[in-house]
């Protein structure tokens, strides 16, 4: 079985064309030890260098991305943003991984930030990064929290359920839909139920619809007392034509 | 007739509303390019200094998009805050790691503000930047001492070996533009209520020197200034008569081709963006895909004449 890296390698140059050579150069310098500045050169020649096109990939390197690490979704990855973890995990730097990771996401621009949280599952040492994590969810911009929150399955291995919740609920809000998020089924707990009730039921409150995706880690709480007269109360107001069993 | 398609290439939106990105696309502006610059009290950390450039950018380059615009930014250090060594040492040691980032289009606004020593020391160190890293530079010349300071920033890039046609030299006026285009730079002009360019001026300026290498932009910030600088401009140029190719040319063409030596800005980034693009970052200008004309109103106006917030 190929590792992740090595998948990731195997896709880069492949599509890097005429640039082949420069990547390959590159990432022999990273891993020997390049000074950081070598590293930032390489994050910010990437897109300039390579493009920025799909990753574009088929099913069998999407089954052989599975296989390398469990959850690991690239299906929607750009090929600059691949190059960017390929480069990343290439560096042999002299600090511990979390603390260069930290130092990348200050300063990153939006294409930067969502490759990094992209790479997620591939970092090692995950305890280290729970703080930038929480740093990336709180961000305004939509597409680096669904860099996390979709087709991620480090929330799912690492959040705690407070985390988790409030990950499933900012979704919500930031209308990101919740198929995408690995662990939606496994994960749900009767405490982010009962929160998506009093969230369905202020939403009505103001006159707005809520979307139908909202019911899916509810349900399997639905016998529950407290949850099942929430979904008696949006039954009776007419949100509701059917209880779920 | 095409709908018209302008951009705004000074504009610190950073301190703009909603309202502004609302208007300047309803009115054609496609894209801007928000120069580094103070914010209208001095940085006494470096720290805050980073995380602007980090707003810049990144967040405003998010919400430009929301609205269907394009934004670019500039990277340096201002001449006001260069006179704070300890803080300017800190910046100048992060500049770099900024100046390759997605859309920075030149190093600026950096020039002088009071010419002192240490406003040299940086200006200079930053053009030497700018041609390590092959970028344009956007010139801020100075309020007091205009046309000495002009000259001068001129004298400064030619030391130090950077081709003129890399410059933008802004803020000027009827006193300083001749020698600009005369040395080949390009010549910004900021239509700035009160204190810089008045737009009737700048409609003399155009019939006097045409359109090469003139550079039309708002400044807008947190001071009284108007976020529709460039398509009002535009729009009185072509009822005063200026020919709309010199119209197209100071109010979108020029802009392209200066801060396009950067590689960072293209034509195809609001006509046709990457599907990735699209995406994530831009959710594409309405005035393009709906067809309709510019309409220029002002900010907020909508807004305002509706009672109900829904």
């Amino acid at each position: 079985m190929t590792t992740a890296i090595g998948l990731l390698g195997d896709w880069v140059l492949a599509r890097a064309g005429a640039e082949r050579g420069w990547v390959e150069a590159s990432l022999a310098e990273l891993a020997a030890g390049a000074p950081e500045r070598a590293l930032h050169i390489f994050l910010g020649l990437a897109p300039r260098r390579l493009g920025k096109g799909d990753l574009a990939l088929d099913a069998a390197a999407l089954a052989a991305a599975e296989a390398a690490r469990p959850g690991w979704r690239p299906g929607g990855w750009s090929l600059d943003g691949a190059a960017r973890v390929l480069g990343l995990l290439s560096f042999r730097g002299s600090r511990p991984f979390a603390e260069t990771f930290k130092d990348l996401r200050r300063t990153a621009d939006v294409a930067e930030m969502i490759a990094l949280y992209r790479g997620l599952p591939l970092y090692p040492g995950p305890e280290a990064l729970d703080f930038e994590v929480g740093e990336g969810l709180r961000s305004n911009l939509r597409p680096v929290f669904e860099a996390i929150a979709h087709d991620n399955p480090w929330p799912r291995d690492h959040f705690d359920q407070h985390r988790w919740n409030h990950m499933v609920l900012k979704a919500l809000f930031v209308d990101s839909p919740l198929a995408p998020i690995i662990g939606l089924d496994e994960r749900a707990n009767p405490e982010l139920a009962r929160i998506l009730i009093d969230y369905a039921e202020e939403r009505w409150a103001a006159g707005r619809p809520v979307t139908p995706e909202l019911w899916r880690p509810v349900k399997p709480f639905a016998a529950l007392p407290e949850i099942r007269a929430g979904l008696e109360r949006a039954r009776a107001s007419g949100h509701m034509e059917e209880l779920p069993a | 007739m095409s709908r018209e398609m302008y951009i705004d290439p000074h504009a610190h939106m950073i301190s703009r509303t909603t309202d502004d990105y609302e208007a300047m696309a309803a009115a054609g502006v496609v894209a801007v390019i928000e120069p580094a610059f103070w914010v209208g009290q001095p940085r006494t950390f470096v720290g805050t200094y980073v995380d602007y450039l980090s707003s810049i950018v990144g967040w405003e380059r998010f919400r430009a998009g929301q609205f269907g615009i394009r934004h670019y930014c500039t990277i340096g250090l201002n001449s006001k805050e260069a006179n704070n060594e300890e803080l300017a040492e800190g910046v100048m040691e992060w500049l770099p790691r900024f100046a390759l980032k997605e859309g920075v289009v030149a190093i600026g606004e950096i020039g002088y503000d009071e010419q002192t020593p240490l406003e040299d020391r940086y200006f200079r160190a930053q053009i030497a930047l700018a041609v390590e890293l092959d970028l344009p530079v956007m010139v801020h010349t100075p309020h007091r001492d205009k046309k000495r300071g002009t000259s001068r920033s001129m004298d400064v890039c030619e030391e130090m070996g950077i081709d003129p046609s890399k410059v933008v030299i802004d803020h000027n006026n009827e006193e300083t533009v001749a020698e600009v285009l005369q040395r080949g730079f390009w010549a910004g002009f900021s239509i700035y209520p009160s204190t810089k360019m008045g737009n009737r001026r700048m409609v003399e300026l155009l019939k006097l020197y045409g359109g090469e290498r003139i550079i039309v932009d708002s400044a807008c910030d947190w001071g009284i200034s108007d976020s529709l600088g460039v398509p009002k401009t535009a729009r009185l140029a072509l009822e005063s008569g200026i020919a709309e190719e010199t119209v197209r040319a100071v109010c979108y063409g020029n802009a392209l081709a200066a801060y396009g030596q950067s590689g960072q800005i293209a034509e195809a980034d609001w006509l046709d963006p990457p599907a990735i693009d699209q995406r994530t970052l831009f959710e594409g200008n309405s005035v393009l895909r709906g067809g309709r004309e510019p309409v220029i109103e002002a900010p907020g106006a909508a807004r305002r004449g509706k009672l109900e917030i829904e």
